[in-house]
């Protein structure tokens, strides 16, 4: 079977981000761009079920700018069999991408889509979901264990209270939790082996989609500051500032 | 206007989570219906009329919800939310699995996790980990909405008296079921509604030594919690785990023992009243935020805090 994995360049897991001063946008100029923590895992768990035997070949996807690529390359480092850059400069919202992505279904037919759950900037949460309700597939959302069977998926999802399995027919989304595996590091060789592998390039024009956003961002800012606090000497003056102080317990 | 709210809920008692996304809605202003999608859960509408505020509940008693399976509860809320210009749920697990696809169907883009209502298209929410606050306004002719629990105080569960109306609305996609669930059982209060709350680590070193947050927990009626680090080392179970990728948390109190602070964490617990940090690295990023800092070994301080409260 074949499987589809979309990817997202995003700043660094490690990066603190602020906003500009004006408010305008948040200042990510120089900053260490990553492939989403998320997105790694779903490729890890593509890449492993490629190896177990399940799936013939894994595509990487993703969308942005011509930047993106090196994310796609890192997919393909890590395994990913070849790889589709829908390049825009425009700006991107859930929606948007998951009508560009529910277009390379309609290209690609794959058996199983796999994605992160959230991207760590936008923090939205939503592009499986849409993708799922555009592609009328079924979806398996913050997956921790993932079991292909005859035409089948059984997706173990981490929920509120505990975790919930359901099972769903193929072809399914699947959008992964952190605790679905851990990724590999790529090594040089296969960095060197994925830039040979073959990348094609689109554009939303050409899948034919309107990817206009229908949220805009009035202003950012800095969430309020937490006023500085005090160190205490001992457990009982802690105790005594909780009870007398703060009036917390 | 007219807003659907969602109701969380276990087909047995409405979830306190929904009583603060009505809080949103009444913020929101107009009519305010609340949609009960399950099976068996006559006494969650029952619950779900008495709340402040809402003016009618809607109630799809049928087969193919009783698992909240987003196939098909997505539909019945696309289905229903034509006629609303708001359709609100919680920004819990059933609410982000649920009211993306159900946007989508709407052909609308859906809002995150909102922590205000700045106007009835304008609202407020955290990005990047909860280090940026963006205001954003949606064009859309439909809201689709979650909401963030803990920015919003609950509406009182008593004093209203709704009209409850069965609907006839079967949505089954027949593409997904339900095989089982793993559920983890605790006397204590819930995670994110506690009034305090107490976490361990990777400094706590092991699943037992959680032994010594739980007493503590009981005797303050706490809720526990964890960080990632500590739920990967498989010392507690994901469910625990605050952050950004986990649950939100504001208590009153949040005591944070052996945890560094990684922003990811932060992001889960950093609109707490009053944040307590006992760690032994007095560089822990943790004590910038932390209100009252204990530099001490965990292991002498934690058994000392339960003793003296």
């Amino acid at each position: 079977m074949k499987i589809l994995v979309a990817v997202k360049r995003v700043v660094d897991y490690n990066v603190k981000v602020r906003p500009k001063s004006d408010g305008t946008d948040v200042d990510i100029a120089n900053a260490k761009m990553s492939i989403n923590p998320f997105c790694e895992i779903a490729v890890e768990e593509a890449v492993r079920l490629k190896e177990k035997g399940v799936a013939t070949e894994v595509v990487a996807v993703s969308l942005g700018t011509k930047q993106s690529q090196e994310q796609i390359r890192t997919a393909m480092a890590l395994g990913a069999d070849r790889g589709i850059l829908v390049e825009t400069d425009a700006e991107l919202q859930p929606l948007g991408v998951a009508k560009c992505l529910n277009a390379i279904i309609a290209k690609e037919s794959p058996d199983l889509v796999i994605m992160g759950k959230q991207s760590i900037d936008g923090d939205n949460n939503q592009t499986g979901q849409m993708l799922g309700a555009l592609s009328n597939l079924p979806q398996g959302t913050f997956a921790s264990e993932v079991a292909v069977e005859d035409g089948t998926v059984n997706v173990t999802r981490e929920i509120d209270g505990g975790l919930q399995t359901v099972k769903l027919n193929l072809p399914a989304i699947v959008t992964t939790d952190l605790r679905l595996n851990e990724p590999r590091y790529a090594s040089l060789p296969n960095i060197m082996k994925a830039k040979k592998k073959p990348l094609d390039t689109t554009t939303p024009d050409e899948l034919g989609v309107d990817i206009a956003p229908r949220v805009q961002t009035l202003k950012v800012e800095p969430p309020a500051e937490r006023s500085a606090g005090i160190k205490v000497a001992d457990v009982a003056e802690l105790v005594d500032k909780l009870k007398n102080e703060a009036k917390v317990i | 206007m007219s807003i659907l709210v969602i109701a969380e809920h276990d087909n047995a008692s409405l979830k306190g989570a929904t009583l603060n996304t009505v809080a949103a809605a009444k913020a929101i202003g107009g009519d305010i219906h609340v949609l009960v999608a399950g099976a068996g859960c006559g006494a969650v509408a029952e619950a779900a009329a008495q709340a402040d505020g809402v003016a009618k509940v809607l109630l799809a008693d049928n087969a193919a919800y009783e698992n909240q399976l987003a196939e098909n509860v997505a539909a019945l809320v696309a289905d229903l939310g034509k006629e609303y210009t708001h359709v609100l749920a919680s920004a819990t697990s059933n609410g982000k699995n649920i009211m993306p696809r159900a946007a989508a169907l709407l052909d609308v883009q859906a809002i995150s996790d909102i922590i205000s209502v700045e106007s009835s298209d304008t609202f407020k929410r955290p990005i990047y980990a909860g280090n940026v606050i963006a205001t954003v306004q949606s064009s859309d002719a439909i809201k689709v909405i979650t909401v963030r629990g803990t920015a919003f105080d609950a509406v009182a569960a008593e004093g209203g008296s709704a009209a409850v109306e069965s609907i006839d609305n079967a949505q089954d996609a027949g593409v997904s079921s339900f095989v089982g669930e793993e559920l983890a059982k605790s006397d204590r209060p819930e995670l994110t509604a506690a009034k305090i709350v107490i976490s361990g680590g990777r400094g706590m070193q092991n699943g037992e030594n959680f032994e010594m947050l739980y007493k503590v927990a009981d005797k303050l009626g706490a809720a526990v919690g964890a960080s990632r680090a500590a739920v990967d080392a498989g010392f507690v179970p994901n469910d625990m785990q605050v952050g950004q990728t986990g649950k939100i948390v504001a208590p009153e109190l949040y005591i944070a023992v052996g945890i560094s602070g990684a922003i990811q964490h932060l992001a889960g617990m950093k609109d707490s009243k009053v944040i307590v940090a006992i760690n032994k690295d007095e560089e822990a990023p943790i004590f910038q935020v932390a209100d009252y800092g204990l530099v001490a070994d965990l292991f002498e301080a934690v058994p000392e805090l339960e003793s003296s409260i």
